[in-house]
This record gives structure tokens, sequence and C-alpha cells, in this order.
């Protein structure tokens, strides 16, 4: 299989060079910016307090203990008037399951549906799916807070307004549109109906479009912030990102070491997540090119 | 057509009614919690928005923050995400390491970004930029509160920002510069480009549907930006960091104004709207 490179290849090297040096030095400038924050995070989180703020002596590991993570885990199965952590716990991977699991249910029927069905208004609901694609949940978040009121401080109203997705949907149905008509043909032939055809013939083929969206949609759940602090009062529903929150907006000599100690239990994780299934998270990502 | 039921039937109900439903609390007042009848007011709120004279201000310094924040933040994170997946376009073990650092931010809630960036922007000389600073100009810097400055406020809150959100952008500027065949670079070689020619006429042109794309989702996501705000600075100092979803949430939530709050919910889905459009008729014409 072995070629002969061509004269643009030869060319494109001598031009970019084997080992571009200098681009190797742009990359390691911008992974110490990229990364210093995250270090910053989890060396402090292994330090008292005194020593996160003292400057540059913030960023040298002096004197390591493990107390922080000692103190937050005597409260992990104390449930207090603050709330556990085991209670955050709890709430944020209910509401991400909730999201995640029925959102891929409803979210992949529904874009198939408008993919493959024939019927009346088809055109129309895909129309009503590109405009609420673009309405960010933002901008309806305070009519849903008093539409939802009544659900207030309830696991099941963090989760409501996420399962249902416009974006997901349209990102399924592209995906489905995508696929050779020819796979579902035999099984029609066959005589089996639009469920039986999902079920057993597109659901093996489409497992890229459901990893995409499972991890796009757990990024965003388990970050989300601006609902749960709408929504919940009691510490007892309060996810993760919510009982973090309430430590950084206390003004008073916040106690860094526990606060950067309960920061990367949050986001531990997630960045597990996120190194084994990194090809999944990047390709999830780029997928969302094809929506342009 | 049962199957697509559910789905349609979530975003219906809650994406679509709430939509209506904010155009109706915005022509009501309603007091929540009292016997007094919800009462029609017409446009009052959307009067307030811009001719009230306490209020107008108000409004009006947030729509102008959002500005400010889209017009830093759009070029410098779109240019800079562009630039590192260029960087990052090649093979190689320390190549791939980088990649997986300029993603990692991403998976960052904004929470914890709020936390982190928190301590490093602390004030006074033991805070961990103001330290930075100090020692690369030797001493020459004088140490800045960064959220507490009535200039650096938002500047601040547009660095954390950028950190955060560029590796989402970076991934998709790879993805785009991968769709790039490998034979339009090769033509251009031939003809003996230059890297600047190689840029300017291969990936530059090569990349123009997806920098549209994160330019409009960027644009999006900087008339949106709320929690940063609310956890660090509370639109402070002096409204120098509001931005019109943050006012909108302390309208609505805090100061119990539901009229107000959903009006400017209701303003917000327009500009979005609006720019969604001119952006599709941008991609249009570039297709043609």
């Amino acid at each position: 299989m072995s070629k002969q490179p061509s004269t643009a290849t030869i060319r494109r090297r001598r031009l970019l060079g084997n080992r571009p040096w200098g681009v190797y030095a742009l990359l390691l400038f911008f992974m110490v910016l990229f990364l210093f924050p995250v270090y910053y995070l989890i060396l402090g989180s292994f330090e008292s307090p005194s020593q996160t703020l003292n400057g540059l002596h913030g960023a040298v590991p002096t004197s390591l203990t493990l107390q922080n993570y000692h103190t937050l885990s005597q409260t992990f199965f104390s449930a207090q008037i603050t709330g556990s952590l085991k209670g955050f716990y709890t709430v944020s991977t209910l509401v991400s399951l909730l999201v995640v699991g029925g959102g891929l249910i409803v979210n992949s029927l529904a874009g198939y549906g408008l993919a493959r069905l024939k019927f009346k208004g088809r055109r129309l609901l895909l129309l009503l799916v590109i405009v609420l694609v673009i309405i960010p949940f933002e901008a309806i978040a305070v009519p849903l807070y008093y539409m939802l009121s009544g659900l207030r401080n309830t696991l099941i109203v963090q989760a409501l307004p996420f399962i249902g997705s416009a974006f997901s949907i349209y990102l399924f149905y592209t995906f489905f549109l995508n696929l050779p008509p020819q796979l579902e043909e035999a099984a029609r032939i066959d005589g089996a109906g639009p469920w039986r055809t999902f079920l057993q013939i597109i659901l093996p083929n489409a497992k890229p479009a459901f990893a995409s969206v499972a991890i796009l949609s757990f990024i965003q759940i388990w970050s989300s912030y601006l609902w749960p602090l709408m929504m919940t009062s009691q510490p007892n529903v309060y996810p993760l990102s919510i009982a973090i929150g309430n430590l950084v907006k206390q003004q008073s000599t916040p106690n860094y070491g526990e606060m950067f100690a309960f920061g990367v239990l949050l986001v531990v994780p997630m960045a597990i997540f996120f190194i084994v299934f990194q090809r999944w998270f990047i390709r999830s990502v780029a997928s969302l090119a094809v929506k342009g | 057509m049962t199957m697509l039921i559910p789905g349609i039937g979530l975003i219906i109900a809650f994406m679509l009614v709430p939509f209506f439903y904010s155009l109706w609390l915005s022509t009501h007042v309603e007091i929540v919690g009292s016997t007094i009848p919800v009462r029609s007011v017409g446009l009052e709120f959307y009067r307030h928005l811009f001719k009230d004279p306490i209020f107008r201000g108000v409004f009006l310094k947030s729509l102008q923050n959002n500005a400010i924040f889209a017009l830093i933040v759009v070029p410098l994170q779109t240019g800079l995400a562009m630039f590192l997946a260029i960087l990052v376009n090649r093979s190689g073990a320390f190549v791939k390491f980088c990649r997986t650092t300029f993603f990692l931010p991403v998976v960052f809630p904004m929470v914890l970004t709020s936390l982190i960036w928190k301590a490093i922007l602390a004030p006074g000389p033991d805070g961990m930029l103001n330290a930075i600073l100090h020692a690369v100009t030797f001493g020459h810097f004088t140490p800045q509160y960064w959220l507490g400055n009535v200039h650096l406020a938002l500047p601040s809150i547009i660095l954390l920002s950028i950190w955060q959100g560029t590796g989402f952008q970076m991934v998709i500027f790879l993805a785009g510069l991968q769709g790039i065949p490998t034979s339009h670079y090769e033509a251009a070689l031939i003809d003996g480009a230059n890297r600047w020619q190689l840029f300017r006429d291969v990936t530059f042109p090569g990349l123009r549907n997806t920098t549209i794309f994160v330019v409009m989702v960027t644009t999006i996501f900087s008339l949106r930006v709320f929690d940063q705000i609310y956890l660090l600075t509370q639109g402070g100092p002096l409204n120098a960091t509001s931005s019109v979803m943050y006012l909108a949430v302390s309208q609505a939530y805090e100061a119990n104004n539901v009229g107000q709050g959903a009006a400017i919910s209701v303003v917000l889905c327009f500009i979005i709207l609006l720019m969604s459009l001119i952006q599709r008729q941008v991609l249009k014409e570039r297709v043609d």
C-alpha cells in the first residue's frame, strides 16, 4: 500500500515541517492557560484556604492535606439543615437519568416520525421544531416558572421541561433522514409497521445519534443552574449545582479549600465520563455543525 | 403518528405554550397569592422598558452589556477557537493531549467555573491573577478588585466565559476542517501557495459555513448569559454587569414583578429570532 509521497505532500512537509516546533510552542502556551484553572482547583482542594489565596504561593503545592475531603465526607450522610452531599448527588443523578433516558425515547421517536412518516402537517411540525431550536431555554424560563410553580421543590419539575427537546428531535431527524431507506424497505415488505421497523431496524443502526444526544443533554442537565435555582428552595431537593452555587454566592470569607473539594466532586463524574468517552464527546459536539 | 405525540407534545407544552404565556403575562398584572383580580395593562410593561425614567436606564444598560459581551466574545472566542482548531488539527500524543485540555472546561458547569475564577480574580495582592500580573510586570502592576471595579467587572466575566466556552467551538471548527478535501490543499500547494495563502484561500473559505454557525451560536449564547453574573456580581457594581436575562429573572423572581420579567423575556425572544433569520439569510446568499 505504501506510495511515493506526492509532490504536494513533500512541499507541504517542507512548509509545515515534520516537527513544527512553532506550533508546539503555541500549543504549550495555550495549554498552560487552559489548564491552570483546573490545576488551581485540584491543588486548592488539597490545601487549607489560607494557602489557596496566597498570591503565587497558591499555585505551589506545599503542605497537602485531605482535611477538606474529610470534612465533606462527614457531611455526606448527615442530613442537616443545609442538606447532605449524598442528597445533592442523588438529586442530580436522578434528574439527569430522567432527562437523558426519557429524552432519548421521546425525541428519537419524534425525530423518526418527522423523517419517515408521511402525514398531513408534517412540514408545519418540522417548522415548529426548527423555530423552537432557536429559542433558548432562558427566554422562556420566566413564564415556565409561573406555569409550573405548583410543582416547586419536587424532583420531577427539575427534569420536566428538558425531556422533550426540539434540539434533540432535530438532531435525530437529520440523522434518520440520512439513513439509507433500503434499510427499512425489507421490513416494510415483511409487513412491519413503523414501531417494529423503528425498534428492530432503526435502533441498532442509530447508536451514534443516541450517543451524541445522550452526551449533549447530559452536559446540559448536569450543569443546569437557572431552572433549579427558580424551582427549589429546600435543601433536600437541591441538585449539586445549587448547593455549590449557594457557597459561591456567600460573600463573607469564603472557605476555598472546602469549596474546591466540593467542586472537584461535582466535576469528577463528568470528567471521568469525558475522558473515557472522549471520542464520543468530541464527535457529538462536532455533529452540531451539520445543523448549520 | 403516535410516535410523534410524546416528543412533540412535550416541546409544545414546555416551549411553545410558555412562549405564548409570556405574551399574556407581559400584558397583565397578576399579584401572586392575592385575591385582587388579574387586570390587563396592554403594553404598559413594554413602555416601561423604553420610557420609564428609572427602569429604562437599567434595561438599556443591560442590553448594552449584552451587546458589549457579544461584540468582544464573538470575534475573540470564534477567532481563538478557529486558531486552536488549526493548531490541533494534526496527529501526535502531545497535540492530542492539548485537544483534551482545550475541551475540558466544556464539561465544567458554569457554577464551578465561577467558583474557580472567583478565587483567581480575588481582590488584593493575594489574588492569583493580581499576583501573576504583579510578577510578570516586575512589580509595576497595582492589584485590582476585578469583580468590584465598574470598568473591570464585565471584562472579567468575559474572560472566564471565554475560558469555559472556547473548547466547544474549537471542536466544531475541527469537524469543519476535516470536511475540507485534502485535494484543495494539494492544488494550492502545487500552485506554490505559502502558509498564509493556504489559510486565506483554502482553510478560511472552507470554514465559511462553520464560522457562520459558530458566530450565530456564540451570539445567542451572549444574549442568554446569566449564571456567572448571578453568582459572581449580581449585576453589579452599579449595573456594570447586569444582563437582559439577569434583569428578567431578578424582576420576575426576586422583585416578584411577573409582567415585567415576562416582557423582557419576550423582547429577548424576538431579538434572538431576528438574529437567526438574519443568519439564515446570510447562509443562503453564500450558498447561492
